[in-house]
């Protein structure tokens, strides 16, 4: 809840005219009673018509007051709860953005994509709920209590008895109702989880025939949800019938404490002191009311509002050197220095001991099995991580001491999974270089081989790409991720197995063209297929985490069992 | 024209809704009649009060008779019988309800569940993912919320206006006059509002659409915004929407916000306005001060009630559109049922016969003109062809996810549709390119193929699939729970696991959809001599770039912009110096290095 208190004192102004709103609708709500109680009591009795216009016309500029104020209050709360909102987004968003990929990995991209989106909107609609009840319940509760003591402090002494009494009877089914709302939480996931698994695995299901299975699994979850939220209906529908109970057993009380004062104890009672007593009291549990719901509302926000935290809290561990270093005499060198790097809480180092160099004009071509560090090799240049033990140098400075703005602007990259935003082909484009010209971006895709796909659209290069690139095929999006890299004119060149969605021949064609490009640059290639790599001036083979060779197509072919391997299986000999 | 077509939806989408529960309609109108007497004795009690406040004066001013007293008290005890029973009686009454509403919705998600089954694969094919989702996910929440929420609210509300209204008339015909004469104005203004309100609403859904998209597509390309540096930029264009979304989400909340506050001083307006009349009439004579005090009671009540109702109109509206849009997905057309009488091949060989198939997935459009092929029992078929060239069509007619429009495809002589479809799908075993895992353990997973498998069994097929190597590496090996999407291991890794998947089912017939692309050379290795074994004597579909796969098949297909355009084996097709010479030799040129 830190983080909402925070924004909150941002708001201070709203937040005591907010103050000043409420008590002024509370003096409108209890001043009603008060005027009728001075009708019934004075103006009837005395017969005095000039009174009862006199008070009639102060109950109506009362009414027209707790309008405005009223008016007033859901104005300034509307602002504060979803200013807290917008900030908060903003500052988490910005947060993220400069998060290295070990803080992404360690909440992981879908947490915080939650802790974003919903968590933010639950904690900013808990605050405009509750602002107000908030800052109203205990007003009331006090305002109540000062004019029922005023009247009649022996009356009042009944609210001894009930509010503790409704007190307990509250936080009693809050006990047992907020824990099943956290369940029911976890159900309406569970169930929409399985909803989207048969929508994404339709085929499958179909295949196997396990529509019986899937239909009993979800009878299952679905009776599971059903009950549980029977059992928390009937919990919290109990709060109001015996509220209903206590309150008319206290105005039963106070009646009888009147009755018993006045003709025991020779207290005069006038019944519109009674009556007036009975509904201040009504109004202070009332609002003891307000204020347990806003107890029961308010784990789930602070739950939400502590996950925002988190991310708040969360320094990014890759930050720039207070000073930093670049070298512009050197363009294009790539240096592993005894490389060794593990992910955080993992055992075995996912890449141990690596060393080679690479100058201007070469390819080095990294190959292995799946899961076994290829990636986390070229995540490392771009200083995605930080290694663990030895360095990474570009142009001779190790990453660490760059600006990484610096070193980043140095490398043309091109990940695994090619990953477009919404926009247009040029605005993808584009991201890679914000001045490019269009003539650039135009040679920059003719060199990803997507020039052609790219004119038979409608629009160009100004067709429209949606979300994560999902109306253009894997390729087409591997190309256009390709082009992105290739508009920035890099030094180095880093290709994480940016070849697989593509067919033999675009493959090709697309290194041919590249080759020219990539004159002056450094490549590196992280590849499955042999075809892709065959002509790099260094292939480094990798075995889980080892370098297993490094060296010419032509050399690990007589020294490296692991890569002989590979060559075989894709060059259809095997199964002799 | 379209817009009354819509209000019409709605109204048919609330009568469905109640039709779901007519099974219930006995506890429904039993927890109606108990909340219409409770409502009762709620009302009275007010008046029992005024009554018992009317002795109380007696006693105060004429001394402690045993009359005044007698009377004081019967009323106290009347009334607190009466707020009793109301608790009782209400609380009963929403018990009944909750257990109607939660068996309706239930029904309703099994409902929806159950056509989930029953609808062609062609529906998911051509509607967006996110729209079904949304379907049913949201819009059934939706429902269900609201059907928990309002049935009692509206009840309670209604009655409560109708009996206090009773009253009040009963009271004074001129008060009731007076303090409801401002329940139109405060209608028509919270009217008016509500429907500025709802734009307001409509467009925070929106800006909240368009953030929630916006930092679901930058969270997941987190790294690509590194690597080239765009944080600011990123930040500036994310700052500008949240912005957007702020500004209507404050004028919406605004707008809802003084909804209370002006149904509630309207009502006070009204008790003001009846506290003058009232005193007037008093001193005129004619009204009991009791009668005063019981009336503007009433009239309080009557307040809550009322915003009530206006704040259930506007959920009862989304509940409307949210309902029909869930009619709309249980009104879609369900596949062609079984045949009644279903055949089945006598001995199961696995010979397919594709005889004269024409196919096109719109109803204009055909891709496959007309393919004939036999394909004997133990056979292999490759199927090539350059990208996006609709190699997944022929894998959806042969598994009978779409009917051809013309010819037939047999299986030992039967033609697939006088087939019952689960028993024609038991046939096959099937290796898709999206592998589809769902959240559970791997043990689980894997056994999806064969839901009866022992442990061992389960464990035996990964072992073949040679996914036991990695399987054990993982903490809790078999019972390492899978997320959702199996985002928590390698995309290679989830191949394997539905390799062997496909391998625990073993399946006469075999389709292998680019079932190698993603898994590592070396581990393909070992996939492949595995694969060749499990296709030892059975016939198999599949869907391949190796060369290795190609050159030994009995048959090739090769197809290009949906249609099989050559088929036949290597040689043949070579011999030809057709399409599929041109594939070969592009790829072949490359290794020719070698």
């Amino acid at each position: 809840m830190k983080c909402v208190l925070k924004e909150l004192s941002g708001y201070k102004k709203e937040l005591i005219l907010i103050v000043l709103s409420v008590i002024g609708t509370t003096m409108a709500t209890l001043g009603l009673p008060s005027l009728l109680m001075r009708l019934i009591d004075v103006a009837i009795p005395q017969e005095d018509t000039a009174m009862v216009l006199r008070v009639g016309g102060f109950m109506i500029a009362l009414v027209a007051f707790g309008l405005f104020c009223g008016i007033a209050t859901s104005k300034l709360s509307a602002t504060v709860s979803m200013g807290v909102g917008r900030n908060l987004r903003s500052k988490i968003f910005t947060k993220v953005q400069y998060f290295s990929q070990t803080e992404i990995d360690k909440f992981s991209a879908s947490s915080l994509i939650t802790r974003t989106n919903n968590d933010v909107t639950q904690v900013q609609m808990f605050l405009n709920q509750c602002l107000r009840i908030a800052i109203q319940a205990p007003i009331m509760c006090i305002c109540g209590i000062i004019l029922a003591i005023s009247s009649s402090p022996q009356l009042s002494g009944v609210l001894v008895i009930s509010i503790p009494l409704m007190a307990v009877i509250l936080v009693v089914i809050a006990k047992i109702a907020v824990p099943l709302s956290t369940k029911i939480q976890t159900k309406i996931d569970r169930i929409n989880l399985v909803m989207r698994e048969k929508l994404t695995g339709v085929r499958v299901i179909r295949a196997f025939g396990t529509a019986d299975f899937e239909s009993r699994k979800f009878e299952e979850i679905n009776r599971d949800y059903q009950k549980t939220n029977k059992k928390l209906q009937r919990t919290t529908n109990a709060v109001m019938p015996v509220l209903i109970v206590i309150l008319s057993l206290t105005a039963a009380l106070v009646m009888l404490m009147a009755a018993n004062q006045s003709l025991n104890k020779g207290i005069d009672y006038t019944v519109g002191e009674i009556m007036a007593i009975i509904q201040y009291i009504m109004q202070i549990m009332m609002a003891v009311i307000m204020l347990t719901l806003v107890f029961v509302m308010l784990p789930r926000a602070s739950t939400a509002a502590s996950r925002a935290q988190e991310v708040l809290e969360s320094e990014t561990s890759i930050k720039n050197k207070e000073e930093t270093k670049d070298n512009r005499d050197k363009k294009g060198y790539l240096t592993f220095k005894n490389v060794t790097f593990r992910y955080p809480g993992a055992d075995k180092p996912a890449i141990e001991n690596l060393s080679f160099e690479a100058k201007p004009g070469e390819t080095t071509a990294i190959i292995g099995g799946t899961g076994m560090g290829k990636s986390t090799v070229v995540n490392l240049i771009p200083r995605l991580y930080d290694v663990t033990e030895g360095q990474v140098l570009v142009d001779g400075v190790d990453v660490r001491d760059y600006d990484t703005k610096v070193l980043r602007e140095k490398i043309g990259f091109v990940p695994q999974k090619a990953v477009l935003f919404s926009g247009t082909i040029d605005s993808n484009i584009a991201f890679g270089d914000r001045n490019a010209d269009e003539e650039r971006i135009e040679e920059a895709v003719k060199i990803a081989q997507s020039y052609d796909f790219v004119m038979k659209k409608e629009e160009g290069f100004n067709s429209p790409i949606s979300q994560g690139g999902t109306n253009v095929s894997g390729g087409q999006r591997q190309r256009l991720a390709i082009a992105r890299a290739i508009v920035r004119k890099p030094e180095i060149y880093v290709f994480d197995d940016s070849f697989s969605a593509l067919d033999f021949k675009t493959d090709k064609s697309l290194r041919q063209a590249l080759a020219n490009e990539t004159e002056n640059a450094t490549v590196v290639i992280v590849a499955q297929r042999i075809s892709t790599i065959i002509d790099a001036d260094r292939i480094i083979v990798i075995e889980n985490g080892q370098v297993a060779g490094i060296g010419t197509h032509k050399e690990l072919l007589k020294s490296c069992d692991v890569y002989r391997e590979i060559v075989d299986s894709q060059m259809g000999k095997e199964g002799e | 024209m379209s817009k009354k077509r819509k209000t019409s939806n709605k109204k048919g989408a609330y009568k469905r809704l109640f039709s779901y529960m007519k099974p219930y309609r006995g506890r429904l109108i039993l927890a109606i009649l108990l909340i219409f007497v409770a409502n009762i004795a709620f009302a009275s009690a007010p008046l029992l009060m005024g009554n018992a406040t009317n002795s109380l004066a007696l006693l105060l001013e004429g001394g402690k008779t045993p009359e005044a007293l007698g009377s004081f008290f019967t009323f106290l005890i009347m009334m607190i019988a009466a707020y009793g029973l109301n608790a009782l009686l209400s609380y009963i009454g929403t018990w009944l309800i909750v257990g109607v509403t939660e068996n309706t919705i239930f029904d309703l998600r099994k409902r929806v569940d159950n056509k989930l089954a029953k609808l062609p694969l062609n529906y998911y094919d051509t509607n967006a993912y996110g729209d079904i989702l949304s379907r049913i996910t949201n819009d059934v929440d939706t429902v269900s919320i609201s059907l928990q929420q309002s049935i009692y609210q509206i009840l309670n509300a209604v009655f409560t206006i109708v009996i206090i209204f009773i009253i009040m008339l009963n009271i004074s015909g001129v008060l009731t006059l007076v303090g409801i004469a401002v329940v139109p104005v405060a209608l028509y203004v919270s009217s008016k509002i509500a429907k500025k309100s709802k734009q307001k609403f409509d467009a925070q859904q929106k800006g909240t659409g368009e953030l929630n998209g916006f930092v679901e597509e930058y969270y997941s390309g987190h790294n690509v915004v590194t690597v080239f540096g765009r944080e600011d930029t990123v930040i500036d264009e994310f700052e500008k929407t949240n912005e957007e979304l702020y500004e209507s989400s404050k004028d919406g909340q605004f707008l809802a916000g003084t909804l209370m506050p002006i149904m509630q001083n309207m009502t006070n307006l009204g008790y003001a306005l009846v506290c003058v009349v009232g005193a007037l009439m008093a001193i005129i004579g004619g009204l009991s001060i009791g009668m005063i005090q019981a009336f503007t009671l009433y009239l309080r009540q009557f307040s809550q009630p009322l915003t009530q109702v206006m704040q259930i109109t506007n959920v009862i509206q989304s509940t409307g559109s949210a309902a029909s849009r869930i009619f709309e997905f249980l009104d879609e057309q369900e596949e062609v049922p079984d045949a009644e009488d279903a055949k089945f091949p006598e001995k199961l060989r696995g010979e397919v016969t594709f005889d004269h198939i024409r196919f096109g997935y719109l109803p204009h459009q055909t891709l496959i003109h007309d393919l004939n092929i036999t394909v004997g029992a133990g056979e292999k078929t490759a199927i090539v062809g350059p990208t996006g060239a609709g190699k997944t069509t022929l894998i959806n007619l042969i598994m009978r996810f779409y009917d051809v429009k013309g010819g037939a495809i047999k299986i030992d002589g039967v033609d697939i549709r006088d087939m019952e479809r689960s028993r024609l799908r038991e046939i096959f075993g099937m290796v898709l390119q999206d592998t589809w895992l769902y959240n559970g353990t791997i043990m689980e997973n894997i056994r999806y193929g064969k839901l009866d498998a022992t442990d061992e069994e389960v464990i035996e097929a990964a072992k073949k699939a040679r996914a036991d190597a990695f399987i054990e590496t993982l903490p809790g090996g078999y019972n390492f729970v899978l997320q959702e999407g199996a985002g928590n291991i390698a995309q290679g890794q989830r191949q394997l696991l539905t390799i062997a998947r496909a391998m625990l089912s073993n399946p006469p017939i075999l389709i292998l959809d680019e079932a190698t692309s993603s898994v590592d050379t070396r581990t393909e290795v070992m996939i492949q001599q595995a694969m060749t074994e499990m296709m030892r004597g059975k016939t198999s579909f599949v869907i391949a770039h190796r060369l290795s796969t190609i050159k030994d098949a009995e048959n090739i297909l090769y197809m290009q912009d949906g249609d099989i355009l050559e088929v036949g084996n290597h040689e043949e097709l070579m011999a030809k110096n057709g399409l599929y010479a041109k594939l070969y030799n592009s790829q072949f040129s490359d290794k020719a290095a070698d």
